[in-house]
């Protein structure tokens, strides 16, 4: 097709539109994020000249002036989280309570059908499994990895690897996988680097995608794949940060490498452990794109934020959609509360 | 300091002029060219009104290739009255229009493929009725069964625009006249040819389901049109309005008759393995085995024209084509299940009504036509213009007077059936599950 200028004028316009916006927005901010402590600066300064100069005392700092100070930088943050989450949430629940078409109020039903309708409570048994799998093996294997490669020869080269699938979009790696697990019949040339695998050791090709549970542990391989890398990383860095007088101490003990693991490096990088688990459940809980792009929820794989889509945004089900995502919510709560205990302690202790 | 703080005002003041002036010149002409509104081509135009410099926009499924060919159609149409069309096709589309008419977003214009979607948005009030001259337009082109689907109410909401015949049987002829085979005119030659031919150890089907988030949807065209073919025309239209319950007997009979070819493992699934690769095989690619010989029939929509391999010559005495799926008992007239847009509009403004009116008119669907791949119920469509042979076949069917045309079923459903339960339902039943639990797991959604 040929490119057309002049057709895609508007458009060129449109982008030229949209980054001065964004240069004046972002300027402006920058400039007032420059002139306003300025301000407050040289007044201060002007301030205690005054003072010393006339020998009166220093005049306090007022504080409700900073109080302001604060909240003007805070109000930006405030306004947005509201417009973008707060404001949503609110309106996501109550449409929880309503109707299909958000007209009528019906109490808990839709709730009711999330717990009775056996395609859903089979949405909720995977998203389950999901949640348990993915930061177990993840984490394990992260930290496996980590440890193994630490110190070793190629170890930047070895973490590369293992990292690189994390530069991958979720449907990219989807769709790398689902080439993997692709089928062709028997006897004929296979596509699929899994069922080329099974045909050479004289296996036949079997559809890896049709059959639960198998195809929502398969799925659960494209998700470890993609953060196992994450893992790696921050505990990798974790597990530098070791002090060394600690692990030459334990040497000097002579622990065994299983007690120098359990009794020196587990303890140490705890906190980096949690913050992993922790992200990659709520991550997980999260999962859609996954699951949309290799088998769209269908063969009994589909997930708590796939079926929501779905509800809400396919079959005009506001209501079931709205109370699909109102407990996805709720259970990332407990996981969020811990976390940010986690975090007080930290800080404190 | 002052210096470096003079400069950045400096700066900050030319991004704001820059702003100003980029302002300045993205003031609209005139769209109107005196030149083409005087001349005779365009006396044909005059009565869709003055509107000149008015903008319509619209929102369709439709893009790339198809999308160019949709803005040349209206070209003319442009020129002549002054009407900006601003056309947005989307791959979200029945989803993103569900949000953008929620956001207070919608666009003039919105071709809908699913009646039952159209339904949906006039329930909740968000659809303006045709005005007097485009439901007078759509009235005197097109026949009275297609008007019914955008009725709602006893309101009429939008003009149908393209169209498609899913009752088509792929084939290569090449191979048939290689072979011997003869084109099935009836059920019983379509089956005797199917054992012929599995009888030499090709597996005669082939068929693939896997569509995206779409995926079941080539399988319920399947059922509906065996719900034509062992029911009566009433009897579809009760099961697509639920006057009948969707695990009543009259379904479980055009279900197990299509699992005749489809569950079928001797028939099954020609170049691709046993029944269940069916699932997991893509729509796209479903059909292209009978460019190698792998299997012989597909199934398939019209439009599955160009999905062929590049270089695959679509004609009667070409590589492929495809013929007529026979009904099981010809007295009962010629049924054929199809599909269609509709032209429904969130806005009633005289220059939306304009376009929609001509949209709905002979002009416009020869206009179409002249550019390649195109199908409509239209009547006013001259078939010289159909140059693709596939296409004139399809609007010879739709212009039969024998024709028995019923719209797809799934797109007359509530969203939730329709293109939810009923498309995953197939899937499940590809994949194993009896007709009856299905049956009854589809019916248990519809509320």
């Amino acid at each position: 097709m040929e490119f057309d200028f002049a057709a895609e004028q508007p458009k060129f316009l449109m982008l030229m539109y949209g980054l001065i916006a964004f240069v004046a927005v972002v300027g402006g901010l920058l400039l007032l994020l420059d002139v306003v402590p300025a301000w407050f600066a040289r007044r201060r300064e002007a301030q205690l000249v005054a003072a010393s100069a006339s020998g009166a005392p220093l005049p306090r700092r007022r504080k409700p002036r900073e109080g302001m100070f604060a909240l003007f930088f805070l109000l930006p943050t405030l306004l947005l989280l509201t417009i973008g989450l707060v404001a949503p949430a609110i309106r996501t629940t109550m449409l929880s309570f309503m109707d299909a078409n958000s007209n009528d109020w019906i109490g808990l039903r839709n709730y009711g059908w999330m717990f009775s309708e056996d395609s859903i409570v089979r949405v909720l048994i995977n998203t389950l499994v999901w949640v348990l799998l993915v930061p177990l093996v993840a984490t394990s294997f992260g930290l496996l990895y980590a440890v193994m490669v630490d110190k070793a020869r190629f170890e930047s080269v070895a973490k590369s690897l293992i990292f690189l699938p994390m530069a991958i979009s979720f449907v990219g790696a989807s769709i790398i996988w689902k080439f993997v697990y692709a089928y062709r019949g028997d006897g004929q040339e296979q596509i699929g680097l899994l069922n080329q695998i099974v045909v050479s050791l004289g296996g036949e090709p079997k559809q890896w995608l049709l059959d639960s549970p198998l195809n929502t542990l398969l799925l659960i391989v494209i998700m470890v794949w993609i953060q196992a890398g994450f893992a790696m990383v921050v505990l990798s860095a974790a597990i530098k940060a070791i002090p060394a007088d600690i692990v030459e101490a334990a040497r000097l003990d002579g622990v065994t490498p299983w007690q120098m693991f359990w009794q020196i490096t587990m303890p140490s990088i705890r906190p980096a452990l949690i913050v992993v688990v922790v992200t990659l459940s709520i991550a997980t809980l999260k999962v859609f794109d996954i699951v949309r792009t290799t088998t769209n929820g269908n063969y009994e794989t589909s997930v708590i934020a796939n079926e929501m889509y779905n509800q809400a945004f396919r079959y005009g089900q506001n209501g079931q959609g709205s109370a699909l995502a109102v407990f996805l919510f709720i259970l990332v709560i407990p996981i969020v509360i811990y976390q940010i205990r986690n975090i007080r302690q930290q800080r404190e202790g | 300091m002052a210096f470096a703080r003079s400069r950045q005002a400096f700066a900050i003041a030319g991004v704001l002029g820059l702003a100003l002036s980029a302002t300045a010149c993205g003031t609209g002409d005139d769209k109107k060219s005196d030149t083409a509104a005087g001349s005779a081509e365009c006396a044909a135009y005059e009565k869709y009104g003055d509107n000149d410099g008015k903008k319509v926009t619209i929102y369709s499924s439709i893009r790339d290739i198809e999308a160019d060919r949709l803005a040349e159609s209206w070209k003319q149409f442009e020129d002549c009255t002054g009407i900006e069309i601003d056309h947005e096709g989307s791959g979200e589309f029945e989803a993103q229009l569900n949000v953008r008419v929620d956001g207070g977003n919608a666009p003039d214009l919105a071709f809908i493929p699913q009646p039952g979607l159209l339904k949906r948005f006039v329930d909740s009030g968000k659809l303006k009725p045709v005005g007097a001259d485009t439901k007078k337009m759509a009235e005197e082109n097109y026949p009275a069964d297609w008007l019914k689907y955008s009725t709602v109410n006893g309101q009429f909401y939008g003009a149908p625009l393209g169209s498609n015949v899913k009752s088509f049987v792929w084939y290569s002829p090449k191979t048939f006249k290689e072979k011997g085979w003869t084109v099935p005119t009836s059920w019983d030659e379509l089956i005797k040819l199917s054992d012929q031919i599995a009888a030499t150890g090709t597996k005669p089907w082939c068929a693939g389901i896997e569509s995206g988030e779409a995926t079941g949807w080539p399988a319920t065209d399947w059922i509906e049109d065996l719900m034509l073919r062992t029911q009566t025309p009433e009897v579809y239209d009760q099961w697509t309005t639920h006057g009948i319950p969707f695990n009543d007997p009259k379904v479980a009979e055009a279900l197990d008759k299509a699992g005749t070819i489809l569950k079928n493992e001797k028939y099954v699934n020609g170049g691709f393995g046993g029944v269940k690769s069916i699932a997991t095989t893509s729509f796209q690619e479903a059909g292209v085995p009978i460019t190698t010989g792998k299997c012989a029939l597909h199934r398939q929509a019209s439009f599955y024209a160009n999905q062929w391999p590049k270089g695959t010559k679509v004609a009667e005495d070409g590589d492929v084509f495809a013929f007529y799926f026979p009904a099981i008992d010809a007295s009962k007239g010629k049924p054929v299940l199809g599909g269609g847009e509709f032209v429904a509009a969130f806005a009633d403004r005289p220059e939306v009504q304009a376009v929609q009116t001509y949209l709905a008119s002979g002009e416009y669907t020869n206009s179409r036509a002249k550019i390649g791949d195109w199908v409509s119920a239209n009547n006013k469509l001259d078939l010289a213009n159909v140059a693709n042979p596939i296409d004139k076949l399809s609007v010879q069917i739709l212009q039969d007077k024998s024709t028995v045309f019923r719209f797809d079923g799934s797109d007359l459903m509530p969203a939730a059936v329709g293109s939810g339960t009923f498309w995953k339902g197939m899937v499940q039943w590809i994949n194993g599950k009896d007709t009856k639990t299905v049956l009854d797991g589809i019916e248990g959604s519809w509320k």
